[in-house]
């Protein structure tokens, strides 16, 4: 090994002696790093040149004479909504059926089960929407009478009650089926690791294995499940297929979520407006997926926040 | 309150493999009974099914009798998590909750038994643990720091302390300071002989010098080989274990000409 030098005043630099895997492991995760920044830069970019056009425009050249923040507004919020419905629906569910997978069911039926989360997650969302709109959807009118009879008195449920089904709710749902696997898998993946020093020691005290697992399953896998609830958000952010075809929209913002006027999302927006759209419809367009970004990033750095919040107990020292 | 532990004729198997064979022994209430024997004689093994926490691993099961004051604890309708909150465990390394503070990790036990425990019932419960435990002094002013802060021999005294908050009757110790350096070893060994007088101690040990050093009773486990079962060779006083015992092969493995 070769000492370093500083070439100016001969003494030895602070610089730490690599080995030659070691520089070469460092430059490839570097070019790495600055690959992904470049990619995400680049598109920023794009998104912002192309928008600028509708951003300056007057209003009575945009596509239905509104003006861009009436335009969006209600396909941020629809977007927000739909994945907020996944969201809640998804997580508890998919951190119940990672905890019985890696701590409730025996070997033989939790490998199996896994492997069926998996696969849902290898279905096509086109898939998805098809199976939205034919069956979940006229499936759902039931329930959906049913909770507008007993909770109507809630906004979600005011009603009228959509025939066909293809409604936020069903739109959300189908969302959560959609991002089950993720947060099923991820959550999983931590529990799986929880020291059995922890967990011994919480059975050690006299705990049931319910009380086990809210001991030192669920807290130490906390910022797992924070991390895979956010993935599962951000692809039903940008869902596109399955709300295209599921959702029947009629543009208002609402929180009814059993009737049949939506308001659509960005991204089912954006394909089914995007065919047929040129000039200032399209950086209109591109205006709305600018927004869409930036409500991703803003996700991913609330979840950052979140799961930095507590590290001085996330047992990683 | 500290009880006695009888046990008769218990042999615990992993699945098809006997790995302790047919032990009798009585553990005495309030003294400090240590176990030594090679590595691989089922000294863990045996000491786990005395709060049934063998049961946590998939196939593991005891034959025989093990009574805590005459109560059998393997009887039909004894619920393990009950075994448990009487007979406490403190393990090889030191385990505290990383995501509670110190002051969460002393009343988690208590939290189980009883969720209504008000602040200042817990509060005193968390001072009288840690002072049992001997750490009262070092974290009294930073209870609600993590308790993976704190040093490998105070993390070791917090899992004791956190053992000693449910008041169980008996307390197993399973290597309890083969990770810690000699001073913490010491802290843990004299907070052994302050315990003793309310709780019956059992203690798994490598280190012939801390057996005699904290133990009233010794037994020594021993293995004819791989894949023999291990077996109580003998049990007695310690002086009497480390002076002139009974077997031969005790004498061989205090003396250290073990093999
Ligand atoms: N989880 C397990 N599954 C199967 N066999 C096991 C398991 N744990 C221990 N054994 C076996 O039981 C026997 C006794 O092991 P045990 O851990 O009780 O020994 P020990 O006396 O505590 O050893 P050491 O002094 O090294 O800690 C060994 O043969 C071991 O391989
Ligand atoms: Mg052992």
């Amino acid at each position: 090994m070769t000492s370093t030098t500083d070439a100016a005043t001969g003494r030895p630099t602070a610089r730490p002696v690599l080995q030659v895997g070691d520089r070469v492991f460092v430059n490839l995760t570097r070019g790495a790093g600055v690959l992904l920044l470049v990619v995400l830069a680049g598109v920023a970019v794009f998104l912002i040149a192309e928008a600028v056009p509708a951003l300056i425009a007057p209003s009575d050249e945009l596509p239905g004479g509104l003006t861009l923040i009436a335009y969006i507004a209600p396909l941020v919020f629809g977007t927000i909504l739909s994945a907020a419905i996944a969201l809640v629906v998804a997580t508890p569910l998919g951190v119940g059926v990672a905890l019985f997978i890696s701590h409730y069911a025996p070997l033989r039926i939790a490998q199996p089960l896994a492997y069926l989360v998996d696969l849902l997650a290898a279905v096509p969302s086109i898939v998805y929407g098809l199976w939205g709109a034919a069956v979940l959807g006229p499936a759902s009118v039931g329930l959906a009478t049913w909770l507008n009879e007993w909770f109507g008195w809630l906004p979600f449920f005011a009603g009228p009650v959509s025939a066909t089904g293809r409604t936020m709710l069903v739109a959300g749902l189908v969302l959560a089926v959609m991002i089950l696997p993720i947060i099923t898998a991820v959550s999983r993946e931590v529990f799986r690791q929880t020291p059995k020093l922890h967990e011994e020691a919480a059975l050690a005290l006299g705990a049931t294995r319910w009380e086990m697992i809210r001991m030192a399953v669920l807290p130490f896998g906390r910022s797992g499940v924070i991390s895979g609830a956010m993935l599962g958000l951000g692809r039903a952010l940008g869902e596109t297929m399955a709300v295209a075809i599921v959702l029947s929209v009629s543009g208002g913002v609402t929180l009814n979520l059993i009737s049949s006027g939506n308001p659509s999302t960005i991204a089912a927006n954006i394909a089914l407006q995007f065919p047929e759209s040129s000039g200032l419809a399209v950086n209109t367009l591109i205006a709305s997926g600018l927004v869409l970004f930036v409500i991703t990033l803003l996700v991913n750095a609330a979840a950052r926040a979140i799961v930095n919040r507590r590290r001085e107990f996330s047992g990683a020292n | 309150m500290a009880k006695t532990v009888d046990v008769e004729n218990l042999s615990i198997y992993y699945g098809s493999f006997l790995a302790v064979e047919d032990v009798t022994m009585t553990i005495r209430a309030q003294q400090v009974t240590a176990l030594i024997g090679p590595s691989g004689c089922g000294k863990s093994t045996f000491l786990r099914s005395i709060n049934r926490m063998h049961e946590v691993i998939p196939g593991a099961r005891v034959e025989g009798r093990l009574a805590l004051d005459g109560r059998d604890l393997y009887g039909p309708g004894v619920d393990p998590v009950g075994v448990r909150r009487q007979v406490g465990m403190v393990f090889q390394r030191p385990n505290p909750f990383p995501t509670m503070s110190i002051y969460e990790n002393v009343v988690a036990g208590m939290k189980l038994n009883n969720r209504k425990a008000s602040k200042p019932v817990l509060d005193e419960l968390v001072e009288m643990s840690l002072r049992g435990a001997n750490l009262w002094k070092e974290v009294k002013d930073r209870l609600d720091k993590p308790g993976s802060g704190l040093s490998g021999g105070q993390q070791q005294r917090l899992c004791i302390a956190r053992a000693i908050a449910v008041q169980p009757d008996v307390l197993l110790m399973d290597e309890p300071c083969s990770a810690l350096d000699p001073i913490s070893t010491l802290a843990i060994e004299d907070l052994i002989n302050e315990l003793k007088t309310e709780y019956t101690i059992v203690i798994v040990t490598h280190n012939m010098q801390q057996a005699a050093r904290v133990s009233n009773y010794t037994g020594f486990f021993n293995i004819e080989g791989t894949g023999k079962p291990g077996r109580l060779v003998e049990m007695d006083e310690t002086r009497t274990i480390f002076s002139h015992p009974a077997e031969k092969a005790t004498e061989d493995y205090v003396s250290g000409r073990f093999g």
